[in-house]
């Protein structure tokens, strides 16, 4: 890292604005008296606070699957099993506050008869073993899965078919109430994170405020890793894989690392999602949810980093406003998006603003690097 | 064959390249059947051979692609290439070129030099790694020999056929492996740009060992080199290029039947 | 004048039989049924076991039921309540005998021993009732509570008894209740006759006398001899059982793959809305049948699977028509983009269902003739529908294959696939062969719809049940080979068999989706993998 400069000084200034906006400016406006025509009401800043998690997850994908060429259709995996650990610790932290007073065992728990917490609850009371878990599950998971998948050179379709298997299996497991995660109705009834009452207004923009600023440095990690040497051979083996190995360069690791990264970032990003919308349940595991990542991304624009963000943001603006008002068009809408965007607008949003600039202004402008599949 | 039994005891004691008894099958088609071939260090060899002979399978072979189903190659003296993969092979200082240039389209000309440039290929050593002026230096000046100093920050993709050729020679020489294979390099080249190749070519034998696979006759004419005459997957002759172009079972497979 | 006569005489006579009965043994058996020590109700009890008539079991019933009743006048009547007192009946034909204060009735009180009593007379009778069910019932219920005293009603049932089925277990019944009763050579021959058993209760029965600790040294190894037999057995109609469920299973999941075997295996389109195809298959049917019940007379239901099936084939095969006119034959070599757009389709198509048919479940009745089963020796059924299933899968699987081989449609299906601008410059249309294919793909995904539609309930995601099982076993099996695709649907279906039982169900489909996982990193080209340059991208 570091050959390459992250941004030059414009994207530095845009950079560090938006990043300021976001971070200052909506906290303060929750914070101005409810009269006040600029006061941002409470239930927008989880809102807002959920769509940076899911641009963090965009972004996640983005990095394997825009530069690697590696389309993970399991990355909802990643992202439930951060929640997962968060939840775990969230869980612990309600003490004997449940519905059972129980201090010992989680409520669902005791619902069930367990007499016991199982080993792998242990040591969730601490948020430094929550925090830990958090990059440790999703990225060991990754590893050993990329481990077996890229050695054996499993790539295109196949890959994405495997990932997918991985999640519904991931789905089944956590389905299940023996499985100690709280069965179909997952974990909630969170009562604070670090000693804070969760429902709190402060509460809830500081995790706003810790999503946006885990955005922006997940961001400039990706950006670090994409502009650097690495992030060329990403891009070399997306195109021409076989090429990159008769250079010498280990597809495989290199694969494995920028996938392991990824799934620790998506890990993050479920971490600080489920403290804010106050629930995790085995359905982030399904299929279709991963799946849909992919076409925030593709809206967006893939290879382009902020095209993820700008994706994740604009499709879930449209999910919040559809669900709510015309509720049985929201799939249509999505279906839409999916097969439009990619007949249509493969290369996505940005893709498209880079076609169009470069139509205004004849000189070739930056091209965006065409992905081939 | 005729190689294999005269030298059947073992690599001989110059050679950098030795396949000994090679077999790959698939479904049942041999696509190389016992091969055996020996080139020297610093040899300038071409193989020859009408399609389906196994000139492309034989490089795979050589470069880890494709696992033989019997037989050895040996490189340098002793050590077996068939239990390495790529990326290992081309550590040990074995390039190749592809039959259909393959560059990476989506790098510039110059970033596709600094990938192949000799390096470490580590992924953390490549994900902290700087570029120093002496290898800058380096690009700059195989950007002049292979003619493309002026395309430096144009996409790959950008290139004309056989200036995408040159970039994946460029890309081999700045390697600087021992071993260069080259699958077809002239296809696809004006005759000005075939000339400038056999030059180029001419130049680094002695220093490189070049196993150069052609149907271009003239061109290997040019290159004054041993012939290798493959078919049906073992070697049907060997020698000069008047030589095998005299050979009577060479002009049965070229223009019998 | 004669012929009156003769017509009175028979009147009276019919009407007085009720009269002459009343002096049989049965009302006098019943009359004792009122007596207070229980010896004396146990031995009434046992004695109208012994007659051969079938007015018993009703009287045992009622009794049973503690509708019976004595009067003070010491009859035996049923009495049921009615307002502040009973209306009473007799027991025996049942005729109404008037009304009764609650006073004048005293209830016969029933203790354990009377009701074992009752309950062994009444397996002996339903032993000679005239349906056979009953009389299995019977039987098996003689082997599960062997007991000596009722190897006489069994041996006379067994001797009067037609089917021979219904004889072999009246057989093992008395041989179970002289395995504890008979003298060494009863008790070895009752071992022997039980040997050929493969019935869990006499394993049962086998297992306990062998228990005993005061046992003949040849009984015993008699005994030894016949348990390990019938384990054997067992276990060996365990594994076909298992077998056979996962046979079926393989059926189901062969069905929903076909089709993606040919759009994928041989287009090598990722067809995301395969599951879908198969869902619409499955509407169609349900439409069908609600066509049948509306329209035609309730006598051709029977038949709707007949039109189901090419309705299914036509729908789906339709919409896949359009599906690869319309968006899939622009994104031709960029599998991942097929994968989303598809994707979105499908998510198009359940929602075009749930706005139309609602998101309930819709359920579908199987045609008479593919309800019930086969019963299984040593439990358990193979169902029609099943069968049935498993059969169509086959029929569709060879069609198929007829079609590609010795067609000149899968001629050109074939040519487009292995080289499609040599096929294109040889005349053959490549655009329409690729609709075909692409609608003949996703038709076979609507016929296995229909079949779907026969084991389980209609839903608008019933497609994204099986895609990502349909899928597995394509690349299971190896993309390109229906014959992968078949080895594939029926590996998988027996290992989730076998698992099943040993980690359950749900981790069991855990356990072999890591172990596809697994294989697949290993062999990622599937079973039956083609190998060669050509595969290589």
């Amino acid at each position: 890292m570091g050959a390459t400069a992250l941004f030059d000084r414009r994207g530095w200034l845009w950079f560090l604005g938006i990043g300021l906006v976001l971070v200052v400016g909506v906290p303060l406006l929750n914070a101005l008296p409810v009269t006040s025509p600029l006061h941002i009401p409470n239930y927008l800043v989880p809102l807002f606070g959920k769509y940076s998690c899911y641009a963090l997850l965009a972004l996640s994908l983005d990095l394997v699957w825009g530069y690697a060429g590696i389309l993970s259709l399991g990355h909802g995996a990643f992202f439930a099993l951060g929640g997962y650990a968060m939840g775990m610790y969230l869980m612990r932290q309600i003490g004997a506050r449940g519905v059972y007073a129980n201090a010992q065992l989680p409520d669902f728990m005791v619902f069930l008869n367990w007499k016991e917490l199982p080993w792998y609850w242990y040591g969730f009371d601490h948020f430094a073993l929550a925090a830990a878990m958090v990059l440790l599950v999703p990225g060991l998971l990754a590893f050993i899965f990329g481990w077996f998948a890229f050695r054996s050179r499993v790539t295109g379709v196949y890959l994405s078919i495997i990932t997918q298997a991985l999640t519904y299996a991931l789905l089944l497991v956590f389905f299940r109430n023996d499985t100690g995660f709280g069965g179909n109705n997952g974990l909630t009834d969170f009562k604070e994170i670090l000693g804070f009452d969760i429902q709190s207004a402060g509460t809830r923009r500081g995790l706003y405020i810790a999503s946006i600023v885990a955005l922006g440095l997940g961001f400039l990690l990706c950006r670090a890793i994409v502009s650097s040497k690495l992030g060329r051979v990403l891009l070399a083996l997306r195109d021409a894989e076989s090429r990159v190995r008769f250079l010498g360069y280990s597809v495989a690791y290199t694969k494995l690392f920028v996938f392991t990264v990824s799934a620790c970032i998506a890990g993050i990003a479920g971490a600080l999602y489920v403290p804010q919308v106050g629930i995790i349940n085995p359905s982030e595991f399904s299929p279709a949810n991963s799946i849909e990542i992919a076409i925030w991304v593709a809206v967006g624009g893939r290879g382009t980093l902020i095209g993820a963000v700008i994706g994740a943001v604009a499709v879930n603006l449209m999910k919040t406003w559809l669900t709510g008002s015309l509720p049985e068009l929201w799939l249509f809408a999505l279906g839409g998006l999916f097969v439009v965007m990619t007949l249509l607008f493969p290369k996505g949003v940005i893709g498209m603003m880079a076609q169009w600039r470069a139509r205004r202004r004849p000189p070739p402008a930056a091209v965006v690097p065409e992905p081939t599949s | 064959m005729s190689v294999a039994a005269t030298q059947a005891p073992g690599p001989a004691p110059d050679s950098l390249l030795y396949l000994d008894g090679v077999t790959v099958s698939f479904d049942g088609f041999k696509a190389l059947n016992n091969l055996s071939l020996v080139v020297g260090k610093g040899e300038l060899r071409c193989i020859i051979g009408p399609n389906g002979a196994g000139k492309t399978t034989m490089m795979d072979v050589i470069t880890g692609k494709t696992r033989p189903d019997s037989g050895a190659v040996f490189f340098g003296g002793n050590t077996d290439l068939t239990r390495l993969d790529e990326a290992q092979i081309a550590n040990l200082g074995i390039g190749r070129k592809f039959q259909r240039p393959t560059v990476f389209e989506n790098l510039t000309v110059f970033e596709n030099l600094e990938l192949a440039q000799k390096n470490q290929r580590g992924t953390f050593k490549v994900l902290f790694s700087t570029l120093p002026e002496t290898q800058r230096k380096g690009i700059r000046a195989t950007l002049e020999t292979i003619g493309l100093a002026d395309r430096e920050t144009a996409r790959a993709g950008a290139l004309s056929h056989g200036q995408k050729q040159w970039l994946e020679i460029g890309m081999l020489l700045i390697q600087d492996q021992q071993l260069l294979l080259l699958d077809e390099p002239v296809a696809g080249m004006t005759d000005h740009e075939t000339e400038a190749t056999a030059k180029l070519f001419l130049s680094l034998a002695g220093e490189r060992t070049l196993v150069v696979v052609e149907h271009d006759m003239e061109f290997v004419r040019s290159l004054a080199a041993r012939v290798t005459v493959l078919h049906e997957g073992s070697v049907l002759a060997e020698g000069t290029i008047d030589y095998v172009q005299a050979h009577p079972d060479v002009i049965e497979v070229y223009l019998g039947r | 004048m004669s012929r009156i006569a003769c017509f009175i005489l028979v009147l009276v006579a019919l009407i007085g039989m009720p009269r002459l009965a009343a002096a049989d043994p049965l009302d006098d058996l019943v009359q004792k049924l009122g007596a207070d020590d229980f010896d004396t109700k146990i031995e009434a009890v046992n004695g109208l076991a012994a007659l051969p008539d079938g007015r018993v079991l009703h009287v045992l019933n009622e009794l049973s039921s503690g509708a019976l009743y004595t009067t003070s006048d010491h009859h035996v009547v049923v009495g049921e309540e009615s307002g502040d007192g009973y209306t009473t009946s007799d027991p025996v034909d049942g005729h109404a005998l008037g009304k009764a204060a609650s006073d004048d009735l005293d209830k016969i009180r029933l203790n354990n021993r009377l009701r074992g009593a009752i309950d062994s007379a009444k397996g002996g009778l339903l032993l000679f009732s005239d349906q056979r069910d009953d009389r299995l019932a019977a039987a098996a219920d003689a082997l599960a509570h062997p007991d000596p005293s009722r190897i006489a009603a069994l041996v006379k049932a067994a001797v009067n008894e037609k089917d021979s089925g219904v004889r072999a277990a009246m057989e093992r019944a008395i041989a179970a209740a002289r395995l504890t009763s008979g003298d060494k050579a009863e008790q070895l021959a009752a071992i022997t006759a039980l040997s050929g058993s493969s019935d869990r209760t006499v394993l049962g029965l086998l297992s306990d006398r062998r228990a005993a600790t005061d046992l003949d040294p040849t009984v015993k190894q008699a005994l030894d001899q016949a348990i390990s037999s019938i384990s054997r057995r067992l276990q060996l109609i365990g594994i076909a059982a298992t077998i056979f469920e996962g046979l079926s299973l393989g059926s189901i999941l062969l069905l929903a793959a076909i089709g993606l075997a040919i759009t994928f295996g041989v287009m090598g389109v990722i067809n995301m809305a395969h599951g879908e195809m198969i869902m619409l298959g499955a509407y169609t049917t349900y439409v069908t049948q609600q066509v049948f019940t509306a329209f035609l007379p309730p006598g051709w239901l029977d038949a709707y699977l007949v039109v189901a099936v090419p309705a299914g084939f036509i729908v789906a095969g339709g919409v896949g028509i359009l599906l690869e006119r319309s968006v899939i034959r622009f994104l031709y070599g960029r599998p991942l983009e097929t994968l989303l757009a598809t994707w979105g389709v499908s998510l198009i198509l359940q929602q075009l269902v749930r706005t139309i048919f609602g998101s309930p479940n819709k359920a579908v009745a199987n045609p008479s003739w593919m309800t019930g089963g086969i019963q299984l020796l040593g439990g358990g059924t193979l169902t029609w529908n099943r069968i049935v299933i498993l059969i169509f899968c086959f029929v569709v699987l060879g069609v198929l294959a007829f079609v590609l081989r010795r067609t000149s449609f899968g001629l050109h299906m074939r040519a487009v696939t292995q080289n499609r601008d040599m096929a294109a410059a040889m005349g053959i249309p490549t655009a329409r062969v690729d609709a075909l294919t692409f609608g003949l793909g996703s038709g076979i995904a609507g016929m296995a719809g229909v079949a779907l539609s026969q084991i389980g309930n209609v839903s608008p995601n019933l497609g994204t049940i099986y895609i990502v099982d349909s899928f597995l076993v394509v690349v299971f099996g190896g993309v390109g080979s229906l014959l992968g695709t078949l080895a594939g649907a029926m590996t998988l279906g027996i290992v989730n068999k076998i698992l099943e039982p040993v980690v359950g169900a749900v981790l069991g489909k855990v356990v072999v989706l890591l172990c596809i996982i697994l294989f697949i990193q290993k062999r990622p080209r599937g079973l039956f993998a083609l190998k060669g340059r050509a595969v290589e991208h």
